[in-house]
């Protein structure tokens, strides 16, 4: 049961969204927008809102890789893992991440600061390998470059 | 004095910000009188940041340059590569879509009406639906979100079809790896897209227009939500269009990271607030799509070249290209290479032009292995293919296809089986579900890609027999397509695939 707060703030929602055809993808995005993540307690009230079943909204919040069921760490690094990073070193700048934070793929730093994400593409093939981070993105990202990127997000 | 500074996310991520930032500072310090206007990017991503200060003869640029370079470019000291347009690259191209891309202010409705813009959708007006349908079927537009189906038809289909509403829905799920003139046009001349839109909205009778934006583009998400705003503000959109009595509206969608959603049965399951699960065909989309109504689906860059083919008349746009391939398209030049970026040609340009002139060969020197046309599901080209006209027929001729027209370049040092294994693994990440050869067989690919590479040569025929189930027995292009980077690897370069083989023997 969500509390009081909660359910306030998603009768906001979802009273913002009342007027779209198809809303349940913007409802999510701002639900994650305003949590950091998709809380299971709001997941029955999207539901009786949208009169759809609770299975129905899991089913979608599981479908799509940017919805969360726990909160990520302070920062979101995204690492390219597509083909034009891959042809200029995009591997090995995974894994040089991998070993920086200790984590694979999806994985949170101990310390909570920095969440690691592969990434299909941002649409920087000839500035490659690419990264963004928060939602900033960064190009030629060679070992140096990354080493700052994940010193400054706290790694 | 004016200064341009691109805001296009590649010249961003490659310190485009710092450098405007660097230049309005330094020009309060020394009491100039500078405006920086913030562009999209011509298309030459190796000199981003591209920095053009305006003169009497033209824009002059400075590239790649470094916010440290700013004190000797307000010196006059820096050296220049002359004037922009006269630069070789920008000469060989032919530029219609992306005409205005990199030149005006991307939020400036007056600078896209100075150069050009609306003029398109003011003859539409004056046109009857089926005129306009009839005059995008003339210039042979197809398709460029990869599938190539002739533009003018789709329309046809849903300017024919009944229904107490009709949609237009762009494809701006752009995920293709090697692929980015979509986030291009949308941050650089996002009016030309909003324009086609609302071309196509008179064609077919649609007052109702959707972009389907991928999350992965936050930036071009932004751009394109003021431009709508601002379009909305100077009557381009709204209950009566530039005064013609007739209306379109529109909204952008943000998408949330699946790939398989740029399939446009999936994308449209998504956009009704679904799983973005693949829908068999039939039913059409264009008779029965969003919400169960008549809608067109097009890619972005179909759509933001119908406002030249209005504006210029459709025979000046069928009379580029080559065959069945009429027009031009706009190639995108990425991976291991010295000159990465965009470049709009006439269709028929051979690969070898592309990828030893135009892109000037690798990065690193070393020679050139293959060349993936066409993103993910596209095949892998070995320099014998490399003669190979750049034309939808010419490429799936060649056991490939041309997608939306990426090329991602690869340099000696890459693994074959290791990119064939990658394809197998993205599919198995991306699919939707709903059919088993793409959901199964693309983790049983993995598996079995791994045995070759572990010396099992018996496996090849499994592989082989497996892509051949997945080709036919799949919805849609992933799981359908998957095989064309797999088996492209395999047959071109089977020294890779042997190699381990012996290794392990």
């Amino acid at each position: 049961m969500a509390d009081a707060q909660t359910t306030e703030i998603m009768q906001g929602i979802l009273a913002s969204h009342r007027d779209l055809e198809g809303p349940l993808l913007p409802i999510l995005h701002a639900v994650q927008a305003e949590f950091g993540f998709i809380p299971n307690d709001v997941v029955q009230i999207i539901a009786d809102d949208q009169n759809i079943t609770r299975a129905e909204v899991h089913g979608v919040i599981t479908f799509y890789h940017d919805f969360r069921d726990a909160p990520a760490g302070k920062h979101v690094v995204k690492i390219c893992r597509a083909e034009a990073c891959q042809a200029v070193g995009g591997t090995a700048l995974s894994d040089r991440a991998f070993e920086k934070l200790g984590v694979g793929w999806h994985g949170t730093t101990a310390n909570g600061n920095v969440t690691l994400e592969p990434v299909y593409c941002l649409g920087l093939c000839a500035c490659g390998p690419a990264a963004m981070v928060d939602g900033k993105v960064v190009g030629r990202v060679d070992a140096e470059k990354l080493d700052k990127l994940l010193a400054e997000a706290g790694a | 004095m004016k200064i341009f500074v691109p805001l296009d996310s590649a010249a961003k991520a490659l310190g485009a910000d710092d450098v405007a930032n660097a230049i309005t500072a330094e020009a309060a310090v020394r009491g100039l009188d500078v405006k920086v206007v913030r562009n999209g990017t011509r298309g030459m991503i190796w000199l981003e940041p591209l920095v053009e200060v305006e003169t009497a003869e033209g824009r002059i640029g400075y590239g790649a340059m470094d916010a440290s370079d700013v004190p000797a470019l307000l010196d006059g000291k820096l050296p220049s590569l002359g004037l922009v347009e006269q630069l070789d690259w920008m000469k060989g191209q032919t530029r219609l879509t992306f005409q205005r891309c990199g030149v005006i202010d991307p939020l400036s409705l007056a600078d896209y009406e100075a150069h050009g813009g609306l003029a398109g959708l003011r003859r539409a007006i004056g046109m009857d639906a089926a005129d306009i349908v009839a005059e995008v079927t003339t210039s042979g537009l197809r398709g460029r979100g990869g599938a190539g189906f002739p533009t003018g038809i789709k329309w046809n289909t849903v300017l024919g079809a009944d229904g107490p509403q009709k949609y237009i829905v762009c494809n701006a799920d752009e995920g293709d790896s090697g692929t980015f003139a979509d986030r291009m046009i949308m941050e650089g001349d996002p009016f030309t897209l909003i324009e086609g839109m609302v071309i196509a909205g008179l064609a077919v009778e649609a007052t109702k227009g959707y972009v389907y934006l991928r999350s992965e583009y936050p930036d071009a998400i932004d751009i394109l939500e003021k431009a709508v705003v601002l379009a909305r503000q100077a009557g381009v959109l709204g209950a009566d269009v530039l005064g013609s009595g007739r209306a379109f509206d529109m909204e952008i969608r943000v998408g949330a990271g699946a790939y398989v959603c740029g399939e446009e049965t999936s994308l449209l399951n998504s956009l009704e607030g679904k799983r973005g699960v693949v829908r068999a065909k039939p039913p059409l989309p264009a008779l029965e799509g969003f919400l169960g109504r008549p809608t067109v689906v097009n890619n972005v860059i179909s759509l933001a070249t119908v406002p030249v083919i209005l504006e210029k008349g459709a025979q000046h746009y069928a009379d580029f290209g080559l065959g069945r391939s009429k027009g031009t398209i706009p190639i995108q030049i990425a991976g291991n290479v010295k000159f990465g970026g965009l470049y709009e040609t006439a269709f028929g340009m051979p690969l070898r032009e592309l990828v030893d002139t135009v892109a000037g060969g690798t990065l690193t020197g070393a020679p050139v292995k293959a060349v993936q046309v066409g993103g993910p599901l596209g095949a892998y080209m070995p320099r014998d293919k490399f003669d190979t006209p750049f034309g939808y027929e010419e490429f799936d001729g060649q056991g490939g296809l041309i997608g939306h027209a990426g090329l991602v370049v690869f340099d000696d040092s890459a693994d074959m089986l290791g990119m064939a294994r990658f394809a197998m693994e993205f599919c198995a990440v991306e699919s939707c579900g709903k059919c088993t050869p793409c959901r199964i067989g693309a983790v049983r690919g993995v598996e079995t890609i791994d045995r070759i590479g572990q010396g099992d040569g018996g496996a090849i025929e499994l592989l082989e027999d497996l892509c051949e189930t997945m080709k036919d027995g799949s919805l849609c292009a992933l799981g359908g397509f998957t095989p064309y980077p797999v088996l492209s690897a395999l047959h071109n370069f089977p020294d890779d695939f042997a190699a381990k083989k012996q290794a392990a023997e």
